[in-house]
């Protein structure tokens, strides 16, 4: 597979990514929004359990940490809530470095423990944050909740106000078409930044952590240094995103940031398929997009419920679905989205004319990623060793 | 000091439930590897049957019911699910259970509404009382039964050629199984027992003083994690003291809830559990009882 054809795919998405405001009616750009804040989070956490192959359960309360420090230090004080007032640049800057910072105190815990392990202690952080997060009310408004500042870059306000009115190509753009282009650019920024990082030096070191913690000791690499670095890393993202998805909703609340929100992150890369950067943003997709898909068109949509009438309302359907999708992938479709995408890729550029779409038939395990016996290839390459 | 006395009582009979619950994992664990996410949704489904089956057929056989229910589901998820997982390690055996677990709150969810099931436990709300101390009648049976229960348990592992088996299988699979030992039938042995002591522990959970079955039940098992962790991961004893100690806290930190607000807020009860957990793990990873994992190079 050569880089061109990659290239010019992702110059294409990103040039759509660009026109579609045009075109979006406000529910699909506001769908839009949550998908690009909720992949960057599942770009940071693929880091740390696809690439270093650590568990982490408390993904959300990272976010949750990212949106209330972007909220608290944007935010003007009043007589319930206080706020520092300083500009959304630097309130963004300082959701994603708070959110580190956190991470980094979490590292004795990061550092000593791995697998299963981490996860389990990462569980009790978001039940520790939400704790928090109800009980810091004039920093958080508690239980309840605060609204959230919309973002301004120099005078330029992503929202409906300053200014008033703007418009491209006949189409007026409002604080969601503006949040969109904002978004896009973070959402590029995260995956370049998080690509990188996976091809150096540094994430060949968090990938040889996870496939054996004494061979990378043996190699030279600080395996503890390594494990508290990715968590380090996959935090600041979870900050950005939380920060981002406190801009899409305009108001943020403790339940937000709940164990749900944890397990949906690890759901959206394990149906990408662990590891991946362009897996993670599409399960992102999958998940964040489906349940606000079916409530939009449940009306059409005759086999849907009304919500609490003990039928499959949207909300149901929708966990149910993904629900099914990660067993499927996790029992079938090895390496999730992205690991099909390369077999498929692999089989239509290798033999010709392309084998029918459908699972190879030799036994998933014993095989590589080519449909190989494993025996005959012992050096698999890095990326298909999941 | 009988308010005390009755706090440390109500904390230890929860925490013998909690150490069901807990010991449902450490075996899951011991004799598959897998750590079970869905077992607070298994927890659920035993009470929803028992909830469901009382009005029909009475409140013990129902729970007999429950406890076979429970056992099959915990099989059929290993038989179908985790012996077939394309990848096997711990970490994607965690993130299919959590799939599972998705899936079978999702649905118990559904079922159960915004309903509150009674149970119809033959104790209903009742109350024990031991001189100036009150208990619920509900706890002191579950003390009761889970001791049982914890006995049978010991018998099974150190008396019978199945426990004695399932402990081979679980200190070194490939040997046991040279031995003759078939894996698998440990491995169905171990999730089975897990849903027995699920579904017997759903019933504790969600009788008074607990409202009644609700899904929030499938969180509350959720609590049995830190007991786990902190008795050591493959320690059904260290279950036993995991569960009582954190069932100790939770039950001390809520009962002085308002002497303590002032320093770490509302509702601590239930994060209380975890902060243990963190701190454990933190000083002593492999929990009080747990081996500590060898690593050969």
């Amino acid at each position: 597979m050569s880089e061109l054809p990659r290239r010019i795919g992702g110059l294409v998405l990103v040039l759509v990514a660009l026109a579609l405001p045009l075109v979006l009616s406000d529910f699909w750009l506001q769908t839009g929004l949550f998908v690009m804040a909720t992949a960057i989070g599942a770009v940071g956490l693929t880091l740390l359990v696809g690439v270093a192959g650590q568990l982490s359960l408390g993904h959300a309360a990272f976010a949750g940490i990212g949106a209330y420090v972007y909220t608290w230090s944007t935010g003007e004080s009043t007589t319930t809530v206080s706020g520092a007032g300083l500009p959304p640049v630097v309130g963004l800057v300082l959701a994603a470095a708070v959110s580190a910072l956190v991470g980094a105190a979490f590292s004795p815990v990061a550092g000593r423990l791995r697998g299963i392990y981490l996860g389990l202690a990462t569980l009790g952080l978001v039940f520790i944050v939400r704790h928090l997060l109800v009980n810091l009310d004039q920093w958080t408004g508690g239980f309840t909740g605060r609204s959230v500042e919309s973002f301004a870059l120099g005078g330029f306000s992503f929202s409906n106000k300053d200014p008033d009115y703007l418009a491209v190509a006949g189409v007026e753009f409002e604080g969601l078409h503006r949040l969109w282009y904002l978004f896009l650019v973070l959402t590029l920024v995260g995956c370049w930044l998080a690509g990188n990082l996976r091809s150096g030096r540094t994430g060949r070191a968090w990938a040889n952590v996870r496939d054996s913690e004494t061979a990378a000791a043996a190699m030279g690499i600080g395996v503890a240094r390594a494990k508290a670095s990715v968590f380090v890393v996959s935090s600041a993202y979870a900050g950005v995103a939380g920060a981002m998805l406190a801009l899409a909703y305009g108001r943020i609340a403790p339940d937000v940031f709940g164990l749900t929100a944890s397990v949906d992150f690890l759901v959206m890369i394990v149906l990408g398929g662990l590891g991946s950067v362009g897996g993670a943003v599409v399960g992102a997709l999958f998940v964040t997009a489906l349940p606000l898909v079916l409530a939009e068109y449940s009306g059409s949509l005759p086999f849907l419920a009304a919500p609490g009438s003990g039928g499959l309302d949207p909300a149901t359907t929708a966990r149910m679905v993904y629900g099914l999708a990660i067993i499927a992938v996790l029992l079938f479709l090895r390496g999730g989205l992205a690991g099909a995408a390369r077999r498929l890729r692999h089989r239509t550029s290798r033999t010709s004319p392309p084998s029918p779409a459908g699972p190879a038939p030799h036994d998933p395990i014993s095989t590589d990623d080519v449909g190989r016996p494993a025996a005959v290839t012992p050096s698999r390459s890095k990326e298909t060793t999941r | 000091m009988s308010y005390f006395l009755e706090q440390v009582l109500n904390g230890l009979s929860y925490g013998l439930v909690l150490s069901l619950i807990a010991a449902g994992f450490a075996i899951v664990f011991t004799s598959t590897g897998v750590l079970n996410f869905a077992h607070g949704s298994i927890v659920l489904f035993g009470a929803y049957l028992v909830a469901v089956l009382h009005p029909t057929i009475g409140f013990w056989p129902a729970l007999l019911v429950a406890m076979a229910g429970c056992a099959l589901v915990g099989v059929a998820i290993n038989a179908l699910l985790v012996r077939h997982l394309a990848d096997k390690n711990a970490g994607t055996a965690a993130i299919l259970m959590l799939g599972v677990d998705i899936v079978l709150l999702t649905e118990l969810t559904r079922r159960i509404g915004n309903k509150v099931l009674t149970l119809g436990a033959p104790w209903g709300a009742s109350v024990v009382r031991f001189g100036d101390v009150s208990l619920p009648t509900g706890r002191v049976v579950a003390a009761g039964l889970t001791v049982v229960a914890f006995a049978a348990l010991w018998y099974l592992f150190s008396r019978t050629d199945l426990g004695v088996g399932m402990r081979a299988a679980a200190a070194d699979g490939p040997t046991a199984s040279l031995m003759g030992i078939r894996l698998s039938r440990t491995a169905a042995t171990g999730w089975a027992l897990a849903g027995v002591l699920a579904a017997v522990a759903g019933v504790f959970l969600t009788s008074f003083p607990a409202p009644g079955v609700a899904p929030t039940v499938a969180l509350s098992a959720f609590a049995a994690i830190p007991a786990w962790v902190l008795g050591g991961f493959d320690s059904v004893p260290g279950a036993v003291v995991g569960g009582l100690i954190i069932g100790l806290t939770s039950a001390l930190v809520t009962g002085y809830e308002s002497d303590l607000a002032g320093v770490v807020g509302t509702g601590f009860g239930e994060v209380a559990p975890y902060v243990v957990m963190i701190v454990v793990l933190l000083v002593r990873p492999s929990g009080l009882l747990g081996s500590k994992e060898a690593v050969r190079v």
